[in-house]
């Protein structure tokens, strides 16, 4: 007894003195803390007062009854989601298109990159960069038209597509095209802008390695493949991993931008099924148990891949 | 240079050229497509099969019809006050928060630091913020598309690494002078950080001007939506009849087709015009996010 009185004792005491610091230190720094209220203020407001909302997710809730009036209802929404009939649908989705996104965008910036180092000529060099980055200042919505438009029945896809035989369809009606017209719009828009990092990387290899493998005797080819490769190598297992960890999240926008009900069953993700649920057919406790299932799935799957990217490299994103 | 170059670099060079040249073409060619659409007489663009290397009989029209839609300039109004309002808080939130955070002296500032990191990695998710809007009354207001993106944490941190690099000397020096923080601020650290803002300012102006899904969940009147919400309107959803003004029924068909185009050049020509005099901000801040926070 005495013991755990002396315990708690000590603990009350720690607290005390992590109060009376806190309260030194406000005032000697009276104007830092004052800047920090506005931004301590707009995260307590804007990202840890929705956290606390996500409790929803564990009641029934109506606006009218209020976050704390609504009745709970355990796990209810989570159950019913996990054993529904949308839950391997959007995870699948959601999983296919990431790792999509992983195969074929991934790659693209770095192959670019690669090529684009092996330009020598200044001025041409600066033109492609140009023109390559120049997609992904489109806005998306903007992006978004073009695709409908080039994909429409009487689009000019399309007549390339007859003039080799096919025949005219609407290509974001169908559903198998629309994961290979989502990742392929992607890598148009985002792969110039892409190679900005790894051109970065490339740019601190050392000089005098390629002057070894010149006098060596390796052509152009080999210096790409045993210099330059390896010499982003470690950018490349940082971002990789990085991005692994964001397998789960794929974002909404451009999802909902281009999906409709006739390709839900391979363009519908995790965030787009909340959205749907949520704020156009007004489920809020069942779409806010989803998002906040997706969300303790990121958190457990970006922390580690932040971890292992630490380990792998002593460098991590922050 | 004077060492020739062998056969197999010459092969390489030529390839990789016809390569990047190759790619040049996939990427503009459909920004010049919607350009050469945009100027077309509607009715030869209809009836035109396959690629267009030029405008089909070069006309206006599609131009005035987007210009006279009275939607196309009130978005481009509320979006030039959303990017102006958005930046001046976005700026002021960050730069203080920034600042700040980098002070040595602020012995909290690690629990704080953790405070602000963890909402990178956890959040409430889309629908527990959608209702905190809602609950505090910025529904159906412009601001409810500056507020709950006031402070970016990515841009936080990259702007509390800039200021963390300026050497602590001029601080010191200015406080023995009797300055305080706000006047170290306002007067040492931002001067010396202007690229930097430079930076920050392009990213959240570009975000503002991109947004378009806050604005559609949170607005109701059609007269404050932003022009990217207009956008979509008209090229996702279809909706060109307000915009035919005294165009006549039988022609309005083949005019909707020319004034998507438009619409798409009219929104987006102004940001590619001044972007390459911006690149080497954006390729800077991309650099800044590249080093370690």
């Amino acid at each position: 007894m005495g013991q755990t009185r002396a315990l708690h004792s000590a603990g009350n005491k720690s607290r005390m003195s992590v109060v009376s610091s806190f309260i030194k230190d406000v005032g000697c720094n009276r104007a830092l803390y004052i800047m920090l209220v506005p931004v301590i203020l707009y995260y307590a407001v804007f990202r840890y007062a929705p956290m606390y909302g996500a409790i929803i997710a564990f009641k029934d809730f109506s606006p009218g009854k209020g976050i704390l009036g609504s009745p709970w209802v355990g796990l209810t929404h989570f159950k019913d989601f996990i054993t529904g009939y949308y839950f391997s649908r959007t995870v699948i989705n959601t999983v296919l298109i990431s790792l999509y996104d992983l195969i074929f965008g991934f790659p693209a910036p770095i192959i670019l990159a690669l090529m684009l180092n092996e330009i020598k000529n200044n001025p041409f060099k600066r033109a492609i960069q140009t023109i390559t980055y120049m997609p992904h200042f489109v806005s998306l919505v903007v992006i978004c038209g073009i695709i409908m438009k080039f994909t429409a029945t009487d689009g000019v896809i399309n007549d390339f597509l007859v003039f080799f035989g096919a025949e005219r369809t609407s290509l974001m009606q169908r559903p198998e095209l629309f994961r290979t017209i989502f990742i392929a719009s992607g890598i148009w828009q985002q792969v110039g802008w892409g190679t900005i990092i790894y051109l970065a990387a490339i740019s601190s290899i050392d000089m005098e390695l390629y002057e070894a493998c010149t006098i060596d005797g390796g052509g152009r080819l080999r210096q790409l493949l045993h210099i330059t490769l390896p010499g982003i190598s470690s950018t490349i297992v940082i971002l990789l991993i990085l991005r692994m960890g964001s397998i789960m999240n794929v974002g909404f926008e451009k999802i909902i931008l281009l999906y409709s009900p006739a390709t839900y069953q391979t363009a519908d993700v995790i965030s787009s099924f909340v959205y749907r649920k949520g704020l156009q057919e007004f489920s809020f406790s069942y779409s806010a148990a989803v998002g906040l299932f997706n969300s303790v799935v990121d958190f457990f799957l970006v922390a580690s891949a932040n971890w292992i990217s630490r380990k792998v490299n002593e460098t991590s994103l922050w | 240079m004077s060492i020739r170059k062998s056969l197999g670099d010459r092969i390489f060079d030529c390839f990789n050229a016809l390569f990047m040249i190759m790619i040049m073409i996939v990427t503009i060619y459909p920004l010049l497509y919607v350009a050469f659409a945009s100027l077309s007489d509607g009715v030869q663009l209809m009836a035109h099969v396959g690629a267009l290397y030029k405008p089909l009989g070069l006309t206006l029209t599609a131009y005035k019809a987007v210009f006279s839609n009275i939607y196309i300039l009130t978005g481009y109004r509320n979006t030039l006050f959303i990017v102006a309002a958005g930046l001046v808080v976005n700026l002021a939130l960050t730069s203080l928060g920034a600042y700040a955070l980098s002070r040595k002296s602020l012995k909290f500032r690690k629990p704080i630091m953790l405070f602000i990191i963890f909402t990178m990695y956890f959040s409430g998710g889309l629908i527990p913020g959608y209702l905190l809007v809602k609950g505090i009354g910025l529904y159906n207001s412009l601001w409810a598309l500056i507020f709950p993106g006031a402070i970016s944490t990515f841009n936080l941190i990259l702007m509390r690494t800039a200021f963390q690099a300026i050497p602590a000397s001029l601080e010191e020096s200015a406080k023995i002078d009797g300055a305080g923080d706000f006047t170290v601020l306002f007067r040492i650290i931002i001067p010396l950080s202007l690229p930097t803002i430079a930076v920050m300012t392009l990213y959240y102006g570009v975000g503002h001007w991109n947004a378009w899904f806050s604005a559609m969940i949170y607005l109701r009147d059609k007269v404050k939506y932003p022009l990217q919400l207009i956008l979509r309107e008209i090229l996702i959803q279809n909706e060109t009849t307000n915009m035919m003004g005294d165009i006549d029924t039988t022609d309005q068909g083949n005019v909707a087709e020319t004034i998507k185009y438009a619409t798409i050049i009219v929104a987006t020509l102004p940001i590619l015009c001044i972007y390459p005099f911006l690149q080497k901000y954006f390729v800077k801040g991309t650099m800044i996010g590249a080093i370690k926070g």
